[in-house]
């Protein structure tokens, strides 16, 4: 058996694949906070239970309309997307105006409220989502074990975030993005309807956090749980980041996955907290955050 | 009281900053085709007139008649729709935006905009820095970067804030050329302008404003007989 | 967070606000004859902790999302040192205070080096390190948390045991620490804190360093957390895992929104307003997270001056403009 680092290289790349995995949802969800902060100015704290949402939108499509993966990969955002156009039409919108915190401070409500309902509804323990038969098992590469579905949430996810760069960088809509997060006023002053842009934003980042939702039910359980842990390690990969670029949240989301999946490997008790070291240091080399500008 | 063929009839127009009173009851009119220009004092609510028609200040009252369309009941993003163009005074050059997706942003408002192959020709630098960030142009370019996506839109109104400010003689006289060319084509122009001399060369008709209101109005006609007027107010 | 209740001089609002606090404390002596003391009790800390919380909201205008690890952090230092070194009460909760002092000031100086948003989602990430850490090391007991915390005999001869006794403990230790604030808030620091809130690029224009006081008023509102969250260990004779938790941080702000940010009274109102509605929810099986959460939602939406400040704001309509 070969050893690398004094650990056999099977076991060594078997976390590094978890930390990648990891990285994958740090990556997304993170995106779509960015996207979310970058034209809205609010910190989604809903982010977290709408990735929950995802997942449980795919878990009762399976079990009440027997659904399976495939459609739910398309209809599953749409779902959580949806109710997110609701909440900022009628809800989110009428913070604009006032302090940024108010909007972290509603969408923490948010989150309260829909992962208290899960709770009432599900308990706390979590419910298991099958792999798609299509992406079941795994190969022998030689010098690792790779599940196969677990090579898929790594492609996917990659798939999506470069997507999402593509649209925002290179498109007409991702224009009108760019340039509102700038100036939104004189880019309503052009004709150009912010207030849509913005309701959708908020409805893509929204959906973009549901597909991670689908995306992750097969590798964990699907449990009302899932998103408030998971928010709080993506606040801290977002303030490593920076918000300032799309690009910086995807890559510092792998990154920061990777590093905790190495600490497992080499120092195991200490995983659940490296990330929030590893801000604390960049805090004190770095406070704009590595790819950030200053613009809080 | 303004004319009755006016394209934009500006009535009694007050407007406020928070709780600061900026406009005092400002009218004007302009005619189709024609170009006004505002002149007055640092501070006296030029920009804030300008800001006021298309709407990014919302604390108003008063009239403002554009082309049969009561602009006080249109929301800000409709605005332009009616057929109106803004081009600020700090130009608005969007930094994650290259320089054609600057160009292209603004939306097409009515038909008889110019294509996007006129207005190379008529600023070829901005054709050759296509691809740039819109920001790396100097100030002199980017203020025909704001000037050019305004014309592709196929409004009918132009305002422009200041739009010599900070430039070299040479850019003026390109700006000036420009907006000749855009007064054939029929463009009527709502020019704030500190640069006097300018502004006279291309303007129809004078308002002239102190402390956030018209105090007075003339055909360029009349300019010479003003000049005494202007020296005391303006101090030029 | 501008749209706070802002404190304005009047005479007259000072006559009723004295009145106020006059009936108030009255009441709360009068009160554990006629209410159920540990209810009262549980509210007499919650209460501190919303007022410590306030400090570095309403005043500061630094909105912390985890100062759980302040109020948990301090329960635990309390609960074990009473229980497992044998420290008197007072002890305990001097060195619940002290233990929370040093936290915020470790956290509060990652946290201040960034603003606003920023700042809340830092003072999470931490907390929350805190709560893993709490989770996994020795001394917490982890799932079970510290029980069995003794009252103890208060300086020696007090017995907390007796309800009353206990009662009239946490009140004093309460009417002292809102003192405290009160002064703070009153004196040329707070003053001084309030015009960072206002206007933090002007306080570093006129030469104050910001980040200094930030950082003092983040350290003294995590000891008078740690205060009240050391207090409640000795009342309650447990601490756990929930004292630390993310949950709980909300559950302060929410007291706080609720009462009114920027107003003495206000975080007092919301904590009373909060922890009788949780009880009450308590024996009903309904979610109460859920309630919070809508309460939160609305709150924020149509009522983000929170009831005092609604109070405060209905009496100011009421005086002719001067």
């Amino acid at each position: 058996m070969t050893m690398i680092f004094g650990i056999p290289i099977q076991a060594f790349l078997g976390q590094l694949l978890v930390g990648l995995i990891n990285g994958s949802f740090y990556a997304m969800l993170s995106l779509g906070l960015a996207i979310i902060f970058g034209l809205l100015r609010v910190i989604n704290f809903a982010h977290g239970a709408q990735y929950m949402l995802g997942a449980f939108a795919g878990y009762l499509l399976l079990t009440w309309f027997g659904i399976g993966y495939w459609p739910s990969l398309i209809l599953v955002p749409l779902i959580v997307g949806v109710i997110g156009l609701v909440i900022e039409k009628f809800a989110l919108s009428r913070l604009y105006s006032v302090d940024p915190l108010y909007g972290l401070l509603f969408t923490f409500g948010l989150a309260l409220v829909l992962e208290g309902v899960f709770r009432y509804y599900f308990g706390v323990s979590g419910n298991p989502y099958p792999t798609p038969s299509l992406l079941a098992g795994g190969t022998n590469l030689g010098f690792m074990f790779l599940p196969i579905y677990r090579g898929w949430v790594v492609v996917a996810s990659l798939i999506v975030c470069i997507g999402v760069w593509i649209a925002i960088e290179k498109t007409k809509l991702g224009a009108y993005l760019r340039a509102a997060t700038e100036n939104p006023r004189l880019v309503q002053a052009f004709g150009v309807n912010v207030p849509l842009l913005l309701t959708l934003t908020y409805g893509i980042g929204s959906g973009l956090a549901g597909l991670a939702g689908i995306l992750a039910a097969p590798v964990y359980q699907v449990s009302p749980l899932m998103g408030s842990d998971l928010i709080i390690v993506v606040f801290a990969v977002v303030v490593v980041g920076g918000m300032g670029s799309i690009l910086g949240a995807i890559v510092t989301g792998y990154i920061l996955g990777l590093a905790e999946g190495l600490t497992k490997v080499f120092y195991p008790e200490a995983s659940s907290v490296v990330i929030f070291v590893i801000m604390a240091a960049v805090l004190l080399v770095r406070p704009a955050g590595l790819f950030g500008r200053e613009g809080a | 009281m303004n004319r009755p063929n006016a394209l934009l009839s500006v009535d009694d127009l007050h407007a406020w900053y928070g709780e600061s009173h900026a406009l005092h009851g400002v009218s004007l009119d302009i005619l189709p085709g024609e170009t006004v220009t505002l002149v007055g004092r640092n501070g006296v609510g030029k920009t804030t007139t300008l800001r006021a028609i298309i709407g990014i200040i919302r604390k108003r009252t008063g009239a403002i008649q554009f082309d049969g369309k009561d602009l006080m009941r249109l929301p800000l993003h409709r605005t332009a729709h009616a057929g109106i163009g803004f081009v600020p005074e700090e130009r608005g050059i969007f930094a994650s935006l290259t320089v054609e997706e600057n160009l292209m942003l603004p939306p097409v408002v009515a038909p008889g905009g110019m294509s996007l192959k006129e207005i190379f020709d008529l600023f070829p630098n901005l054709h050759e820095r296509r691809n740039s960030q819109g920001t790396r142009l100097s100030g002199g370019e980017q203020q025909m970067l704001a000037m050019a996506r305004m014309l592709r839109t196929g409004v009918k109104l132009l305002l422009l804030d200041e739009p010599t400010e900070g430039l070299a003689p040479v850019i003026v006289q390109r700006i000036g050329e420009v907006l000749a060319e855009l007064k054939t084509r029929g463009m009527t122009i709502l020019l704030v302008e500190q640069n006097f001399r300018f502004a006279s060369r291309i303007a129809d008709r004078f308002f002239l404003m102190e402390h956030g209101r018209v105090t007075a109005a003339f055909p360029a006609g009349e300019l010479e007989s003003r000049m005494d007027l202007l020296h005391q107010v303006l101090g030029v | 967070m501008a749209d706070t209740a802002l404190e304005r001089t009047n005479p007259q609002r000072a006559r009723i606000e004295w009145l106020v606090i006059v009936i108030g404390i009255l009441l709360l002596i009068a009160a554990p004859f006629a209410v159920y003391p540990i209810f009262l009790m549980r509210m007499l800390c919650f209460a501190l902790f919303a007022c410590a919380f306030n400090l570095l909201l309403g005043y500061t205008g630094l909105l912390s999302f985890g100062h759980a690890a302040f109020f948990g952090g301090a329960a635990y230092f309390c609960a074990y040192a009473v229980e497992s070194w044998g420290f008197s009460p007072e002890a305990g909760i001097l060195l619940g205070v002290a233990g929370a002092a040093v936290l915020g000031a470790v956290i509060g100086f990652f946290a201040i080096r960034r603003q606003g948003i920023y700042f809340a989602m830092i003072t999470l990430a931490l907390a929350q390190m805190f709560y893993f850490f709490c989770v996994q090391a020795p001394f917490t007991r982890g799932e079970d948390g510290i029980q069995g915390v003794p009252r103890g005999f208060l300086f020696g001869f007090i017995d907390l045991n007796k309800p009353l006794a206990m009662y009239f403990f946490v009140l004093a230790v309460f009417l002292i620490g809102v003192f405290i604030i009160w002064r703070i808030v009153n004196s040329p620091f707070g003053m001084i804190l309030k015009s960072i809130r206002e206007n933090e690029t002007r306080a570093i224009s006129l030469g104050y360093s910001v980040a200094n006081y930030k950082l003092a008023a983040f350290v003294m509102s995590a000891a008078l957390a740690g205060l009240a969250g050391a207090l409640k260990a000795i009342v309650f004779q447990f601490a756990t895992l929930t004292d630390v938790a993310w949950q709980m941080s909300g559950e302060v702000i929410l007291m706080t929104l609720l009462g009114g940010i920027g107003t003495m009274v206000g975080p007092i109102v919301g904590a009373g307003f909060v922890v009788s509605l949780e009880n009450r929810l308590a024996t009903s099986g309904f979610p109460v997270q859920i309630v919070i959460g809508l309460i939160f939602m609305i709150c924020v939406l149509l009522f983000r001056r929170g009831i005092v400040g609604e109070i405060l704001a209905f009496f100011d309509r009421r005086k002719p403009r001067s």
